[in-house]
């Protein structure tokens, strides 16, 4: 579960960003709205351990996030937050396979070939696994993004506009697998996106301004 | 997936870079290899060919040519000298003269130099007969173990021998010279000759066509006994013929009158002296010319290849921002994406290195024909000159290098920055 206490940061002096405190438990989803600029990628960022903020807590589990430091930090953001980027990155140069088991690796977690296959399996895409990321389709590449937040089994999984190039079909089935596969490891979900769609589908939201 | 595997797929996702990368360092390594080996296979040749002689003497002309003909066999002879004249220093006791070789030039067999002289000659070079026996009639050879190899001789075996240094047919003699012994390889130059007595030398130009016509002594009216002593005595006793050097060993080197004796030959003969001592520095300088500039450009290509090597990687960082951000995210230190970086640097070098090794051994090969068509030298192309691990530890310093302030720039990727543009 993840939850937030006090949140704020700024870039510059007069530009300081203050979020609602926010709570997310274990199974459960949550959605964060907001327009261009509120800060939602800096709250994501927050959230993700990648950005320290300048007050306020962030706790996931029993862990306060910015209580670590360096290696531990970073040590932790592998093996506890899963990421799903708005535009799906991967190393180019090796296999979409090959990307989740460096995943593993690089978290720290043993090498395991038979989950990445039955989380490939699960999302559909085993049959690309010798794909290179470039050769793969849009979808394909949402889906591979999806399974390397999955493969460490986190306790966070945070998506970054997760939907916000996809048509309502694929919008609904992402966000369908997101939610089945988040729930299937019993991770917190949260969603941070300005796609107005999703309020339909998630009873639970925060609108930043 | 290891990070050192990651680093290697990385380089192979950008092959075009990767191979001019590859090329340069190649080329650079491989270059300096090649000078590497080829000073050290020339100093050792030449080195090995020293055999403690002190002094040459011969006929007037270019010290360094009388030295290369007489000690290395890779010039024309200066001339020839009379033993009238060499006498004194070819005669047994001289009190500043430890040993005398006399050498008389003038034909060859196939390429391979013909030179008649007595077994001081193989005293000096520390040769042995493996088969068969030393010359003593006329026309009798003990060829050298390389020559003896690469013309195929054998005891017995029977050849014309072509009048100067180079194989050609219409400069054909009339004897017939016999082989009677092979001597056993000893790495130095008597392995590439053909030995026999200075007399065969004469008689071979005798039979020429007369160019000696006038000496009293012709092959008909030397009696058999005459012919067969090959003692220095006897030698001397043919005042009228000539030789074409001498090579001296001193008894003591730092003896003054001995360090005088040149000199003296320069100055009141019509003989040359010349001293490998100083003439084959002088040698080494002029080669030194040609390699340095040859150096100079190995070096020009190594430091190119290293700003290559930092400038695609650089590149690149550029195009894997996002996924070394990603790294980073999935849980990396800064310390692995450094360590992947300069790993790729290191590849890079470590390969150039073996692809260096390789051609610079390959062009030693080849180049080793040709020389041995030349200069009768045997270049072994595939042992190494001894300081490789040196080459290597700078090879992959250089990659190192080349991809440290690259590394660096990856062990400060700013994740945030990043992955807010993306």
């Amino acid at each position: 579960m993840l939850s937030t206490k006090n949140l704020s940061h700024s870039y510059t002096k007069d530009h300081k960003f203050s979020f609602p405190d926010l709570t997310c438990g274990k199974d459960e989803t949550l959605l964060i709205l907001g327009n261009s600029g509120v800060g939602k990628t800096t709250l994501l960022h927050i959230l993700a351990g990648i950005l320290k903020p300048n007050a306020g807590v962030v706790t996931i589990g029993d862990s306060e996030l910015y209580k670590m430091k360096g290696n531990k930090l970073d040590r932790f953001r592998g093996q506890n937050i899963g990421l799903v980027f708005q535009k799906p990155h991967f190393v180019s140069s090796i296999t979409a396979e090959q990307n989740l088991l460096l995943s593993q690796k690089i978290a720290g977690r043993p090498i395991d070939k038979t989950k990445v296959k039955s989380i490939l399996e699960k999302l559909n895409i085993y049959k690309r696994r010798t794909a290179k990321n470039y050769q793969m389709s849009q979808g394909e590449q949402q889906r591979l993004s999806i399974a390397r937040a999955l493969i460490n089994g986190p306790k966070v999984i945070l998506a970054d506009e997760p939907t916000s190039a996809l048509d309502d079909n694929n919008c609904e089935s992402v966000v369908q697998l997101l939610q089945e596969q988040s729930k299937a490891i019993g991770a917190s979900l949260i969603i941070v996106t300005h796609d107005g769609r999703l309020k339909e589908v998630f009873n639970n939201y925060i609108e930043l301004s | 997936m290891n990070i050192f595997k990651l680093a290697w797929k990385n380089l192979i996702h950008n092959p075009l870079s990767l191979l001019l990368n590859l090329l340069l360092l190649t080329l650079g390594i491989g270059l300096i290899n090649f000078i590497l080996l080829l000073n050290t296979q020339l100093k050792d040749k030449f080195d090995k060919n020293l055999a403690g002689i002190d002094l040459v003497i011969g006929a007037k002309g270019s010290p360094l040519q009388l030295i290369l003909s007489s000690m290395y066999h890779i010039d024309a002879p200066t001339g020839n000298i009379g033993i009238k004249e060499a006498k004194a220093f070819l005669r047994e006791g001289h009190p500043l003269i430890k040993k005398s070789v006399p050498l008389s030039m003038g034909d060859s067999y196939k390429g391979y130099r013909i030179i008649g002289t007595d077994y001081s000659m193989l005293e000096l070079y520390g040769a042995s007969v493996a088969q068969g026996e030393k010359w003593v009639k006329p026309f009798e050879i003990t060829a050298g173990a390389y020559v003896a190899q690469e013309l195929g001789l054998e005891i017995g075996s029977k050849f014309k021998s072509s009048h100067g240094f180079n194989d050609d047919e219409d400069l054909e003699h009339e004897g017939t010279f016999i082989v009677v012994g092979i001597l056993e390889p000893t790495g130095s130059v008597i392995d590439q000759l053909l030995l026999c007595s200075s007399r065969s030398v004469w008689e071979v130009h005798k039979h020429a066509g007369g160019a000696v016509a006038d000496h009293d002594h012709t092959h008909d009216t030397l009696s058999h006994v005459v012919q067969d002593d090959i003692s220095r005595s006897s030698l001397l006793l043919q005042e009228e013929e000539e030789i074409t050097s001498i090579l001296i060993q001193y008894v003591s080197k730092t003896n003054f009158r001995a360090l005088n004796m040149p000199r003296n030959i320069n100055e009141n003969t019509d003989m040359q002296a010349a001293s490998p001592a100083y003439e084959i520095p002088r040698l080494y300088d002029m080669m030194g010319t040609g390699t340095k500039a040859l150096q100079l450009l190995a070096y020009l290509i190594a430091i190119v290849s290293a700003l290559s090597i930092f400038v695609s990687l650089i590149n690149s960082l550029r195009q894997r921002k996002y996924e070394l951000s990603l790294l980073r995210v999935l849980g990396g230190r800064p310390i692995s994406l450094f360590t992947i970086i300069i790993l790729e640097g290191i590849i890079m070098a470590f390969l150039g290195f073996l692809l260096g090794m390789f051609l610079s051994h390959s062009a030693i090969a080849l180049l080793s024909e040709s020389l041995t068509d030349k200069y009768n030298y045997d270049f072994r192309a595939w042992i190494g000159h001894g300081n490789e691990v040196y080459l290597f530890i700078v090879s992959i310093a250089l990659g190192f290098f080349a991809a440290f302030i690259p590394a660096i720039m990856a062990y400060k990727t700013d994740i945030h920055k990043n992955l807010s543009q993306g």
